[in-house]
């Protein structure tokens, strides 16, 4: 089974380690396949950016994501921008404060940049994230994320990203409507 | 070789830090380049590296420079390497020849790019591949590797340091920018169990009277002596004689010139390298090489859920072409398919050698070939 995940911000927000710590964590401690590549603007932030990662029980021959199964979107223009060429029925995983969907779409929220920054350091806004992702999806046990993260992080840093993992783990999962009702 | 120079276990990284994690495990301690995309992370992670193995980093004033400042360490017994892409292999080209005629083993990375000229800087293109066998001046025969995947950037990278070292000329690694910056999961093996083939080296001690290019062996190699080994010896691009001097007659030149050729020719299996997929029974034959064989493999695999006979032909090594094996499949396919990322280069090397017209799915870069037009050429050949 191939599976297409997109994770889409703009530069800085950390989409590429998300999505290197993701598939680390696929590739290496849980048994799968999985090839990322990336896709940036010129610019070093503020453009558009995106982590794409292909995930599959079998060898992976054609490496890029073609229509996302699961699309996460840090920004309102990565969610303009990509919604459009994922799976109707894609899980949608957005930070809430940032992104407003369409009415008909149903998405996971968490408000990963202000749990970021009530950690204290608003560059973990990705491992909250990953964190959240991980409960929403079930794809990957807490376990093989957290080693990921463990062998992708400076070590002084590393108390702080897994507390960053574990709030987003620990939020809710709850799919909401634009009106932030909860379905 | 410490084995902290060597990162044994399984990550995730891209096919350009593979690289550069295969040259250091191949025991390499130079680089010289100048960086270029999408190259330029080989470049950057060696910058980082290779001091903490006791190598020589060197970011130099072009590709002219990095082409010399490697065969210079190489004569004095370094693994040397460099990293570039399509704009830089052009400027490589003079020096390139010069470790040609000089037999000075050594590895130049092209991790191809759209082209020509400027191009397309960070998006993928396969349209060197002439060029690494025709580029310098010339008569020469080139070894080229293409690579599939970053496990491969490792694999294949350790692979030509050993053939260089073996054959003593610059080896090329034609990777492309798919391959380059894709990330994928790379074995990294125990230190003892890297191959490391040996330069040959000269069994005269110095002091001694030794001729640096007289040949005694049938691989039509000459024993390698170092700078700083206590030898005399006299390197010149000019044509030489046995003991290194210049002699410019047509004689010598068409002895040494016909040397530097048969050099490969006589030991290329040892060197070329394929692999087939479900060809046993294949009808259809598709070759393909780099990031254009992941499309390919899949083609085939959906061809043959469709009933079609189809089957791939990997091409891991470009130059010296498999002439032999592509002779061999044309006489029992029914029909030959090459897909690449340029208009059509080693499909011209398929119809020589098969004698036949071959199908063509060719694209002039900037994006991977997919699955799909492949998969088409296989069906309309089925038809």
């Amino acid at each position: 089974m191939r599976t297409e995940i997109r994770i889409a911000g703009f530069g800085g927000q950390g989409v590429a380690l998300a999505g290197l710590i993701l598939g680390k964590a696929l590739a290496i401690y849980s048994g799968y396949e999985a090839v990322m590549t990336q896709s940036y603007g010129p610019e070093a932030r503020g453009g558009a950016s995106s982590a794409n990662l292909v995930v599959s029980d079998e060898p992976i021959d054609y490496p890029f994501v073609l229509t996302p199964n699961i699309l996460v979107a840090l920004s309102q223009e990565a969610y303009a921008l990509y919604r459009p060429g994922t799976k109707r029925d894609a899980i949608l995983i957005i930070d809430q404060d940032l992104v407003i969907p369409t009415n008909s779409d149903s998405c996971y929220g968490i408000s990963s940049t202000r749990l970021a920054e009530e950690l204290g350091r608003r560059v973990v806004t990705n491992v909250v994230m990953v964190g959240f992702f991980t409960a929403v999806t079930r794809l990957l046990t807490r376990e093989a994320v957290e080693r990921a993260i463990a062998d992708t992080v400076k070590p002084k840093t590393l108390p702080l990203n897994l507390k960053a993992f574990e709030v987003g783990y620990t939020q809710p999962v709850i799919p909401v409507n634009l009106r932030g009702n909860h379905e | 070789m410490a084995a902290e120079q060597v990162r044994t276990g399984l990550h995730f990284m891209s096919g350009d830090e593979a690289c550069a994690e295969g040259a250091l495990a191949a025991g390499c301690r130079f680089f010289g380049g100048y960086p270029i995309t999408p190259s330029t992370e080989i470049a950057e992670h060696l910058a980082r590296r290779l001091p903490e193995v006791n190598g020589v980093f060197v970011q130099m004033e072009d590709e002219l420079a990095s082409m010399a400042i490697i065969l210079g360490a190489s004569a004095a017994g370094a693994r040397a390497m460099t990293a570039t892409s399509g704009p830089g292999f052009s400027l490589m080209m003079e020096n390139i020849g010069l470790g040609m005629m000089l037999e000075l083993p050594c590895v130049v990375i092209d991790v191809q790019r759209g082209s020509p000229s400027t191009g397309l800087p960070t998006m993928p293109g396969q349209s060197d591949v002439m060029q690494a066998r025709w580029g310098s001046h010339g008569d020469y025969e080139s070894i080229a590797y293409a690579p599939w995947s970053p496990q491969e950037m490792f694999d294949l990278t350790i692979h030509c340091f050993n053939v260089a070292d073996r054959y003593r000329l610059p080896v090329f690694l034609l990777a492309d920018e798919v391959v380059g910056h894709m990330v994928e999961r790379v074995a990294v093996p125990a230190c003892d169990s890297i191959e490391h083939w040996e330069r040959k080296h000269a069994a005269t001690p110095p002091g001694e009277h030794f001729e640096p290019f007289k040949i005694t062996d049938p691989d039509l190699v000459p024993p390698i002596v170092h700078a700083g080994e206590g030898y005399c010896i006299h390197y010149t691009g000019l044509t030489h004689d046995e003991r290194g001097y210049p002699d410019m007659t047509a004689a010598t030149h068409n002895e040494l010139v016909t040397r530097l050729v048969e050099k490969v020719r006589v030991n290329r299996e040892n060197i070329i390298r394929t692999e087939g997929y479900s060809l046993e029974d294949a009808e259809i034959v598709v070759i393909a090489y780099g990031c254009t064989a992941r499309s390919a493999r899949q083609a085939v695999r959906e061809a043959r859920q469709a009933g079609i006979r189809a089957g791939l032909l990997r091409l891991i090594s470009l130059w010296p072409f498999p002439e032999e094996e592509i002779a061999r499949l044309a006489t029992r396919a029914r029909s030959l398919i090459v897909a690449e990322m340029n208009l059509g280069q080693i499909s011209r090397e398929v119809e020589r050698c098969a004698r036949r017209p071959a199908r063509g799915v060719f694209h002039a870069g900037g994006m991977m070939i997919p699955p799909d037009p492949i998969l088409q050429a296989i069906r309309e050949a089925s038809a």
